[in-house]
């Protein structure tokens, strides 16, 4: 599977990784090695083969609902990089 | 010998029987850290302050006599286990300035036990890679030859372990990041079955495959780190009600009515010799200790496993790492507008492999690609397990080489993502079945260690730890220790 330039660029917007264009280059020569490399799953049979998400089964794990001391508002806006009144502080989304 | 250079059971008895005190070990641990770490680079913080304090509360503890076997003993954590007031990197620019406001619960466990905690292990940036190369600080070295890496990504740690700059240490394990560097380095590593260590405050990575677990110098100290480490947490919806045994009742220095398999698969072509030769050599040993070995065991669709792991990591990690938006914690750029400033701060934030492996879980995770790649490794990964299932229906434990490999030279394979991800082709399996593996000393290549890798079926730790043990007392590879003062490479 070898991957378009157009292709990286399409996917490094939607993952909003913003890319050098070396880095472009780089990527979507290695990306397409390793692609190619995934080719050999298709060699496996897996018609009525349920897929596995996690390898233990688990399912809709619940718990009481107790009260209990949750950090302080001050300690989570501690690593913010802006905040602002006990907030975090965005950027405009609408401009 | 040194004031330092001691397992856990060793430093136990030492400060049970008063003949040191906690504050003269950490002291002297502190030192030796100062010294060694100009040669190898293991830690990306020493908690100095933090060990003195913890020093001083453990030797209160122990004039009471209210010690645990951890009471007073230095840990080295992985930097990618949330420790509170102190930074937690993943050696990312991204968590750089990061100070967690919580402990993870692994590391609230081991404060309980009397943890003295010396430092936050150097590792691959958000545990992605198999080298230590991808960490965004420095490249930690390997002990054994300093131009060679340690492995990856728990390198940091299994180094501190190595050079007696910890005498324990806590990793984590998403393809073989705990068993991987234990090999490379002649230390003992072990990943536990998914959901047997809760994950609560380690930092995502593919929270299908991540698992904590010890990494130490021998099996009893590994054993002794799990009886506190192990168990249900309520903060982890994937941690398992199982009940945990005293994992030191399993080290039984004889492997009589034991049923082993060697898979096949497993002695991969691109092998070395000798790794090859140090793990024939291992396993007739297992033989000689009481336990019946089946050479010829087949597990197929192993061939499968590393395009499927390459898959599916990277499509969860992708989903994990979907939170550096800059806003909340971590680095921020300022942008020209809010899409601007997200791109920057991910673009400047991550290093070239985590952004690699962004992209190829977002393409494997995009519209048109999901079933081919996403959906069609998710089945693969039944089969995979399942033929685990069926082995450990015949066999009581599975042993494998933990690596392919001795330790590469640095530079070697960073530049090339498919020879870096092949260094875990025997590792990676074993965390897309969930089941645990178990990394010991096995010899050397060269005067480069050789790890031997036993497997079990889930919550089998006990098995794995009685084959360890067992082949550890018969052999004693772990106790040799690297010789950095004389005669560095």
């Amino acid at each position: 599977m070898k991957l378009s330039r157009e292709e990286v660029v399409h996917i490094a917007t939607l993952c909003r990784l913003g890319l050098s264009e070396e880095e472009l280059e780089r990527f979507q020569e290695q990306l397409s090695n390793i692609l190619e490399n995934f080719d050999i799953l298709q060699q496996v049979d897996t018609s009525d083969v349920p897929p596995t998400a996690y390898p233990i089964p688990l399912e809709n794990v619940v718990r009481e609902d107790e009260v209990a001391p949750s950090s302080p508002q001050s300690d989570i806006l501690a690593n913010a990089p802006r905040q602002e009144e006990g907030y975090f502080r965005v950027r405009a989304v609408l401009e | 010998m040194n004031r330092y250079d001691l397992t856990i059971h060793q430093a136990h008895q030492l400060l049970k029987n008063r003949e040191v005190s906690s504050i003269e070990l950490t002291k002297a641990v502190l030192e030796h850290i100062a010294q060694v770490e100009k040669k190898v680079h293991a830690f990306v913080t020493v908690t100095e302050d933090e060990a003195l304090r913890q020093a001083a509360q453990a030797d209160e503890r122990i004039k009471s006599d209210d010690l645990t076997p951890l009471t007073g003993v230095h840990a080295l954590i992985k930097d990618n286990m949330c420790t509170r007031g102190i930074a937690t990197t993943c050696s990312s620019r991204m968590l750089e300035n990061f100070i967690p406001p919580y402990d993870a619960t692994v590391v609230e466990k081991l404060r309980y036990a009397g943890m003295v905690m010396v430092g936050k292990g150097n590792m691959d940036e958000f545990a992605m890679g198999s080298s230590n190369e991808h960490s965004a600080f420095f490249i930690t070295a390997n002990p054994w030859d300093l131009a060679r890496v340690p492995g990856g990504s728990s390198g940091g740690p299994a180094v501190g372990v190595a050079t007696s700059e910890a005498i324990y240490a806590l990793g984590s394990d998403t393809g073989g990041s705990i068993r991987q560097p234990a090999g490379f380095c002649n230390v003992v590593g072990l990943k536990p079955t998914y959901g047997r260590v809760s994950r609560y405050g380690l930092v995502a990575f593919a929270s299908s495959l991540d698992q904590i677990g010890p990494i130490t110098r021998d099996v009893t100290d590994s054993a002794l780190v799990m009886n506190v480490i192990a168990g249900y947490d309520p903060k982890d919806s994937t941690s398992v009600n199982y009940p945990v045994p005293d994992y030191m009742k399993s080290l039984i220095p004889d492997l009589n009515g034991l049923k082993l398999g060697v898979p096949k698969e497993y002695f991969v072509e691109g092998m070395q010799d000798g790794v090859r030769q140090a793990m024939r050599t291992a396993i007739a040993t297992l033989e000689e200790l009481g336990a019946t070995v089946d050479w010829e065991v087949s597990l197929p669709h192993t061939k499968y496993a590393l395009a499927a792991y390459y898959i599916i990591a990277p499509s969860e990690a992708m989903a994990n790492l979907a939170r550096y938006d800059g806003v909340k914690y971590g680095f921020s750029y300022e942008g020209k507008n809010m899409w601007d400033a997200m791109e920057k701060t991910r673009g400047y934030g991550f290093g070239p492999e985590v952004k690699r492996r962004i992209i190829l879980g977002t393409y494997a995770l995009s519209a048109g690609y999901y079933d081919a790649y996403y959906l069609k490794a998710q089945k693969v990964r039944t089969l995979i397990r399942r033929e685990f299932e069926e082995a450990f229906e015949r066999y009581d434990a599975l042993i494998t080489p933990t690596s392919p490999t001795v330790p590469f030279k640095i530079g070697e394979r960073v530049d090339d993502p498919l020879q870096m991800y092949l260094s875990d082709v025997c590792t990676l399996p074993i965390n897309i079945a969930g089941i645990p593996g178990l990394s010991v000393p096995a010899g050397f290549c060269d005067g480069l260690p050789v790890g031997m890798q036993i497997l079990g079926k889930p919550f089998s730790e006990e098995v794995l730890f009685r084959i360890g043990y067992a082949y550890e007392q018969a052999t004693g590879w772990g106790e040799r220790r690297p010789q950095l003062e004389k005669g560095v490479k």
